[in-house]
């Protein structure tokens, strides 16, 4: 393709509350098997983008170890290849990454030494499969300065943690509003932009000198009037799972055969790093129902309508119901947790009860050291 | 130069013949185990965890699934810019072009590998059967006697020593001599076919008998070297070690897998077993399937009954399946109302809705009673059941048969249908 990749996965977002302790969005496992940062590296990949930059600043520990190598998403190659931006402290820069225009300013040289005429954006907390090509072809045939790729949201989400747009009958976009209360449309920004590389530098070196640093305010807002800013609207899967509700509902949704056809059984696969665990578990007294279980898992107790990540072990007599397990976790015996997302490498006691509400999910973070038990 | 201390040679060119239609398109080393291993997994896995990061595979019969399985040799961390992993199948030369006649022929055709790499100890192993050994610790007890060759031995039930090949050693752990198969054992130490020579003792033994025809390290180069007088040492072996040589031995050891706490333990962190993992996906269990007693593999569906069993990746198991004390690899599919009791279903088989089998008495298998027997259904990868037949005990099925295949829909305890396709 003729195209590099930006992926942005430096950000952090109060509304995943305790999730974002630990790590950078980016760095969310999703669906068991994954992280969500693999869906944009493999529509990356599919779409025969071989060069792409991810830029990591907030708690880059999880994401940097599950990027420690590019073979996964097939982008170690000579030519091009995989690149993790974290901020540096220069002569003339001593400052972390201000924004995400300010970020791809801090590396500009990355733009500058790519051959390639265009570059596609995409944020690193989208759950989705698409094929970039489409979106480049669509920016060519409309001769777009820019391109939005565009969703129409589910009535279950809020809005209001979106960049909202409205375009006219050509498809080029009139109005941006960030974050608004009370929008005109259901039509919100995905964060996936494509954009000459050529333009993308002239803009990112225009705001770096009126120290302006984010792409969607100072960039697409700003220039809406005076650059040709078109919307490419996506009609297939497509979640953001910034917040603990979209992030919860986003992985339920794997429950559901058309979601779980969608993006395991349709080529191209979706990559990830492998771990090499053994196949999943279940010993006499497992009762599992409407369940996701990933390999490591070993199964004791009741599951019904839950998610459990690699490496989860459920204890006897345990009831797991409505709820997502994040990676590694050792249930203790008879322990009750309903409707809750209980947070990575923890162990839970022996007869714990934890229940949140359907439309509240609980987070669970207990921080116990495995071997005192 | 080119220096490794330690190569390792792994002999995966063998049909395993026992494992009857399990083998027919693919080599043993190449068959799963496990719900997602394949068994040339524990090798290999052994190799890069004793710190062995050269390895030659020799392959001959049948290499195809081996060598997509291995491919550069990533899944195993051996892919490596001085060393990793190498498939070696025979080649042709300017005369006297064979196969791999023996196993030592096969590791004499390809001394300028083992040369390449300048090694002060070649490791030769097998691909057939299921253990976690650090060979690392054998080097040490290879090189703390000073031995020529190291043979890697377990110790045996002395009533089960007779079928094996026996060494006896005196109390320096020095071997005295080599019985094979005795009617009267003298001792119960096994050989497992795993030897450490010292490369000159290998390279030697090797030359002098290239001409032997279908040169073994058994039956020629062990003898030829003890004759010469060289230090031969017994290294005792104290894990698990499977053979899964037979239909019998290998749903066995698949079925251990499933017990409580298994004595073959996969789910520590030390010494892990790695292979190339074909789905990533979790597994889905709906909400009216039952699964207890059992090991899933990635990306597996499962809406019926899975009792006792152990389970490949991307299994579809449809409503009303019954699954009991059977294994089921990869990308298998199974109909509606299809029961299935102590079955071995090979890969990407499809078999039809309301099929039963492994029903009735037990008959011995009228073609090779010796290899489908302990009760088993068997099943070739890439076969097709149709809809409604049901199957016997000591069974075997190759290939896309067809209703008109099952006279009565029906096929007899100890019958055997294969059909060979254009494949």
């Amino acid at each position: 393709m003729r195209a590099i990749g930006i992926v942005l996965a430096g950000g952090n977002n109060s509304r995943m509350k305790e999730l974002s302790n630990k790590r950078a969005i980016a760095a969310m496992p999703i669906a068991g098997g994954f992280r969500s940062v693999d869906f944009v590296l493999s529509n990356m990949s599919n779409s025969h983008i071989q060069k792409v930059a991810v830029f990591t600043q907030f708690n880059a520990k999880s994401l940097n170890e599950h990027l420690n190598s590019s073979k996964w998403w097939d982008f170690g190659r000579k030519q091009g290849g995989l690149y993790v931006f974290t901020p540096t402290t220069t002569p003339d820069n001593s400052y972390w990454y201000r924004g995400t225009a300010d970020a791809i300013a801090q590396n500009l040289t990355y733009l500058k030494n790519s051959h390639e005429p265009y570059v596609v954006i995409a944020s690193g907390d989208g759950i989705y499969k698409m094929d970039y090509n489409k979106v480049l072809e669509y920016h060519i045939a409309k001769k777009a300065d820019i391109t939005v790729v565009v969703s129409k949201l589910d009535e279950r989400d809020d809005i209001s943690r979106f960049g909202v747009v409205d375009v006219d009958s050509d498809g080029r976009i009139t109005e941006f509003e960030e974050k608004p209360i009370g929008a005109k449309t259901q039509l919100v920004s995905t964060g996936i932009y494509v954009i000459r590389r050529r333009l993308l530098v002239e803009l990112i070196e225009k705001s770096a000198q009126e120290e302006r640093y984010d792409f969607v305010k100072d960039i697409l807002i700003r220039y809406r009037n005076i650059k040709k800013i078109y919307a490419y609207e996506t009609t297939d899967y497509w979640s953001n799972i910034s917040s603990v509700e979209s992030y919860y509902r986003t992985n339920m949704d794997f429950l559901s055969p058309e979601v779980r056809d969608y993006f395991f059984k349709q080529y191209p696969d979706i990559y990830s790093k492998v771990q090499d665990l053994p196949p999943a578990k279940y010993n006499e007294g497992a009762v599992v129902k409407n369940s996701l279980v990933s390999s490591g898992c070993i199964i004791n107790g009741n599951v019904e309508n839950s998610i459990l990540f690699k490496e989860v072990y459920v204890g006897n007599n345990c009831t797991i119901k409505n709820s997502i397990i994040l990676n590694d976790v050792y249930i203790g015996d008879n322990t009750h947790i309903e409707n809750c997302i209980v947070e990575s490498r923890d162990t839970i006691r022996a007869n714990a009860n934890y229940v949140g509400e359907p439309d509240n999910v609980k987070i669970v973070v207990e921080k116990n050291e495995r071997y005192a038990l | 130069m080119i220096k490794k201390e330690m190569i390792a040679m792994l002999l995966a060119g063998g049909q395993g013949s026992r494992l009857g239609v399990l083998t027919a398109n693919i080599a043993k080393p190449a068959v799963a185990f496990g719900g997602k291993y394949r068994i040339i997994d524990f090798p290999l896995s052994n190799c890069i965890n004793s710190g062995v990061d050269t390895v030659g595979v020799l392959t001959q019969y049948q290499p195809l699934a081996l060598n997509t399985h291995i491919g550069i040799g990533i899944p195993w961390d051996l892919d490596r810019n001085v060393g990793g992993v190498s498939i070696l199948p025979p080649y042709e030369k300017s005369t006297n072009s064979e196969w791999y006649t023996g196993t030592a022929n096969a590791i004499y055709q390809n001394l300028r590998f083992m040369e390449y790499y300048n090694p002060d100890y070649v490791l030769i192993l097998g691909g057939d059967h299921i253990y976690k050994m650090d060979y690392e610790v054998m080097l040490d007890f290879h090189k703390a006697n000073k031995a020529d060759i190291t043979l890697a031995t377990l110790a045996v039930p002395m009533e089960e020593a007779s079928r094996f090949g026996i060494v006896i050693a005196d109390e320096n752990k020095q071997i005295q001599e080599f019985e094979e198969k005795p009617e009267h054992p003298r001792s119960n130490l096994a050989s497992m076919g795993i030897y450490i020579f010292s490369w000159p003792v290998l390279r030697d033994a090797l030359i002098k008998l290239k001409d032997q025809p279908s040169c073994d390290f058994g039956k020629h180069i062990i003898p030829y070297c003890h004759e010469k007088g060289s230090r031969i040492f017994a290294y005792e072996f104290n894990g698990y070690w499977k053979d899964v040589g037979t239909l019998g031995a290998y749903w066995e050891a698949n079925m251990e897998l499933i017990d409580l706490i298994p004595v073959f333990n996969l789910y520590e962190e030390f010494w892990k077993i790695f292979t190339k993992s074909e789905k990533i996906p979790p597994q889905y269990v709906a909400a009216d399937a039952i699964v207890d007693k059992a090991i899933i593999g990635e990306a597996s569906e499962i809406y019926g009954e899975v009792h006792n069993s152990v389970i490949g990746a991307g299994v579809i198991i449809k409503p009303g399946v019954v699954v009991r004390d059977s294994i089921i690899m990869n990308s298998v599919e199974i109909g509606e109302n299809t029961t299935i009791d102590k079955a071995i279903i090979a890969e990407n088989t499809k078999i039809g809705a309301n099929c039963k089998l492994g029903v009735g008495e037990e008959a011995p298998n009228k073609v090779k009673p010796s290899v489908y027997a302990f009760g088993l259904v068997t099943i070739g990868e890439d076969s097709v059941v149709p809809d409604g037949v049901s199957i016997g005990k000591n069974t075997a099925i190759s290939g896309e048969t067809e209703a008109s295949d099952y006279p009565d829909n029906e096929l007899k305890a100890g019958e055997t249908l294969i059909k060979v396709g254009d494949r």
